[in-house]
């Protein structure tokens, strides 16, 4: 299934994308961020967290913080501190725990050390991320070692969603979900995580609407879904979100337990969290460069724009944010395959030949991005509460994702605006999608959109405009446009928003051991 | 018209209902039996078991279809009414531009030490709650939220500051009455402020409130667990836009 899209169109596409990211990556590069330092420590093995439930991670951060600033980094001035407390004899079992407890006490007089000293502390840093980076690799190859022995031979990929609140209660209903077709589970993070500035500890049994994202919540469910990988002989793929406040740990975090996808968009929390966009863009440029050597794919939230503004209105808003994913992904060392770009089935059905404007919007992203994962979210804005009429409405958005070869599937469940799913909400789901995956899986190679006729003519429309629109905003630049209300309708200005005070300007000699080794090997 | 009505399938007083449902049993002829048994409890007789379904190995889907014996009497049937009507975004939005003839001032935060934002984003923010978008997406509305921690002189010199029509507090803990208490501090804080006619609207709302105790801690308006960004908004309006 062709469009014969202007080959000429998607280069000035491209190029202009590319011309109004590169401020915006340079600008991400200029600064470091509160969360990117802590990802740091935890990607050096830092875990753990004091009796209030303040993580050591945050501990650390903010003694050095408080003493000698951020903006040359924590690792400078921890690994030095690091080097004093090794020869005052203090915590060698355990120093950089030590250490942090110690900060959090008030006790270390953290510097900036210079010459010898810096060098000194430089190594010892690399080599205490490198270990982090490793383990990061030798999950990466675990995943792979199992993706061979559990293959997944097919696409669409489908994806299923829990969210009890409760760890215990997510593992049972994950596997349950994953013996009913399930290819990935995404676990729901509970309200409010994202606008949280420290990543909680622990196993949690309770949460508002969702889980909470923990490391040990991370690594009991992927634990679970190993084994019912095995018992299925197919690997079942974990997701989460490396969004909010703390993306740069989430992104070490995932990383680190092996978690295969992560929510990761470029403007998302931007937009709909009200985060400071420096914050977002500095955070997003990390965790992407960490995510690109983890070997895992980012899913991005374009169908959120469609559930603000009007689906056909704003198609093109939805394009243009897939180009600036795309190009910021890439400038991050995610190659095509990572790229999850989204995007949603959220036309009003009013609409004369809603479903042929949907089959357009789809095929363009298919035919923009030929080797991205595309990520195909169902209906949720026109969903009333009519179950029946609902069921309908995702059998049509699963046959528009199978004739345009979407690669993630995320199930539409009838009862969306009614109520959590239930069991028989998922069965029936499930039902729907395998019966028009059976039926007409061969079906795009029969069809091929006329010529001049509407679905080709509509792809060239949003084409043209998102051109337009990333001409506006290379002549403006991208965070004006942002401030403008451009994207989803909202207005966010670039010294506004949650998490502006955790962003620091890089000073000469800034020194981040994660990044410089992530930026050593292309993905 | 009669006061009296059964449900309607393809004959007047046919009594015709359809339900479905899930019991945690294996898919069996017993569990058909049940299926029956439970249609027929609910006052389904006699109840047609037209479809069931194994999901899994400890659950069977049901459809069941009968004549439901029970009467609706529509002269007992009680309706409590909100005493404003619920609005669209788009009728707020309206509403405010025609009669108001600027933005509608909205500042909003927690309170004390409550570092728990979600009531007040849930409300606020464009991603909004149960499906509705927060007061951020309504274009007449100017939204302001302050966030966590806010004290109560600060909230209080923002809302001058702003002009603010509502101030809209969330406050989800509640060891030793601290909703209750930081509530009242706050209200008693804005009576002191701003002369009657000139004082905002001050509604809370959080997962442990009384929505019957606004008079008693001096607040316009409470919202309970539950409460979607649409109602806060026609609350609103119904409050601060003159109906002509």
């Amino acid at each position: 299934m062709k469009l014969q899209l202007d080959p000429q169109k998607v280069s000035v596409a491209r190029e202009l994308a590319a011309l109004a990211g590169r401020p915006v990556v340079e600008m991400a590069q200029a600064h470091t961020t509160v969360s990117i330092e802590r990802a740091v420590l935890r990607m050096a093995g830092l875990e753990g967290s004091d009796v209030d439930g303040i993580p050591w991670a945050n501990r650390l951060t903010e003694g050095v913080a408080d003493r000698v600033g951020l903006d040359r980094g924590v690792a400078l001035p921890v690994w030095d501190a690091l080097a004093a407390q090794r020869r005052a004899g203090i915590g060698t079992d355990a120093p950089l725990l030590t250490l942090a407890q110690r900060a959090a006490a008030g006790s270390v007089d953290f510097r900036q050390p210079e010459g010898r000293d810096a060098a000194a502390a430089t190594t010892a840093a690399m080599k205490a991320a490198r270990a982090g980076v490793r383990r990061m690799d030798r999950q990466r190859a675990a995943r792979e070692k199992l993706l061979a022995r559990y293959p997944v031979d097919h696409t669409p990929w489908i994806y299923l969603i829990v969210a009890t609140g409760n760890i215990h209660e997510d593992v049972p209903q994950a596997q349950a979900a994953a013996r009913a077709g399930a290819d990935i589970i995404a676990v729901i993070r509970s309200t409010g995580q994202s606008l949280l500035d420290f990543v909680p500890e622990g196993a949690t049994t309770e949460g508002y609407a969702g889980t909470y994202a923990t490391q040990e919540n991370f690594r009991i469910m992927r634990r679970a879904l190993d084994d019912v990988s095995e018992e299925l002989g197919r690997y079942v793929r974990l997701t989460n979100y490396a969004s909010g406040l703390c993306m740069p740990e989430m992104a070490v975090l995932a990383g680190l337990e092996r978690l295969d996808m992560m929510l990761n968009d470029s403007m998302y929390g931007i937009l709909f969290r009200d985060i400071n966009p420096v914050r977002t863009f500095t955070d997003q440029h990390f965790a992407r460069q960490v995510h690109a050597r983890a070997g895992i794919i980012i899913n991005t939230g374009e169908d959120n724009y469609l559930t603000t503004a009007d689906a056909v209105e704003a198609a093109h808003t939805v394009t243009v944010s897939q180009l600036l994913n795309e190009y910021f992904g890439r400038q991050a060392g995610l190659a095509d395959w990572q790229l999850g770009l989204g995007h949603a089935f959220e036309i009003n059905p009013e609409v004369p030949d809603s479903f042929r404007l949907e089959l357009a919007h789809a095929l363009l992203a298919r035919e923009l991005f030929p080797d991205a994962p595309l990520k195909w979210m169902p209906p949720t804005k026109h969903m009333t509460g009519d179950i029946f009429r609902g069921y309908l409405l995702d059998g049509f958005f699963n046959l528009a994702g199978v004739l345009t070869g979407q690669g993630i599937l995320l199930v539409g469940m009838m009862t969306e605006a009614v109520v959590t799913p239930w069991l028989s909400d998922r069965d029936l789901a499930l039902q729907n999608v395998r019966y028009v995956l059976d039926a007409t899986a061969g079906l795009a190679e029969d069809f091929q959109p006329a010529p001049g006729g509407l679905i080709a003519t509509r792809a060239d429309d949003v084409l043209g405009e998102a051109v337009d629109l990333l001409g506006r905003i290379t002549e403006d630049g991208l965070l004006p446009a942002i401030a403008d209300g451009t994207f989803g309708l909202m207005k966010r200005p670039a010294d506004r928003g949650k998490g502006l005070d955790g962003v620091v300007t890089r000073a000469e000699g800034y020194l981040n051991p994660v990044a410089d080794i992530l930026g050593e090997v292309p993905a | 018209m009669s006061d009296v009505i059964r449900p309607y399938g393809d004959a007047t007083g046919d009594g015709m209902v359809q339900v479905s449902f899930t019991l945690p049993i294996a898919h069996d002829k017993r569990a058909e039996g049940a299926a029956a048994q439970l249609a027929r409890k609910m006052g389904i007789d006699p109840a047609l078991v037209v479809h069931a379904r194994a999901m899994g190995p400890e659950f069977t889907f049901f459809v069941v279809y009968g004549r439901v014996n029970h009467l609706v009497e529509l002269d007992k049937v009680a309706v409590v009414e909100r005493d404003y009507p619920l609005l669209t975004p788009k009728e707020v939005n309206a509403r405010v531009r025609k009669r108001l003839r600027r933005p509608l001032v909205v500042v909003g935060a927690c309170i004390g030490s409550d570092a728990h934002t979600v009531g007040i984003d849930a409300i606020l923010n464009i991603k909004g709650f149960a499906g509705e978008k927060g007061l951020e997406y309504y274009s007449h509305l100017e939204v302001h939220n302050l966030g966590a921690q806010v004290s109560v002189p600060e909230l209080v010199a923002h809302a001058t500051q702003l002009k603010a029509d509502a101030v809209l507090v969330s406050q989800v803990v509640t060891q030793r009455d601290a909703h209750l208490e930081n509530t009242g501090e706050m209200a008693a804080a804005f009576r002191e402020a701003f002369p009657p006619d000139r004082r905002p609207v001050i509604v809370v709302g959080g997962p442990r409130f009384d929505e019957s105790m606004a008079a008693e801690l001096g607040v316009d308006q409470i919202f309970g667990k539950g409460t979607t960004p649409g109602e806060v908004a026609s609350y609103l309006v119904h409050r601060l836009v003159r109906e002509t």
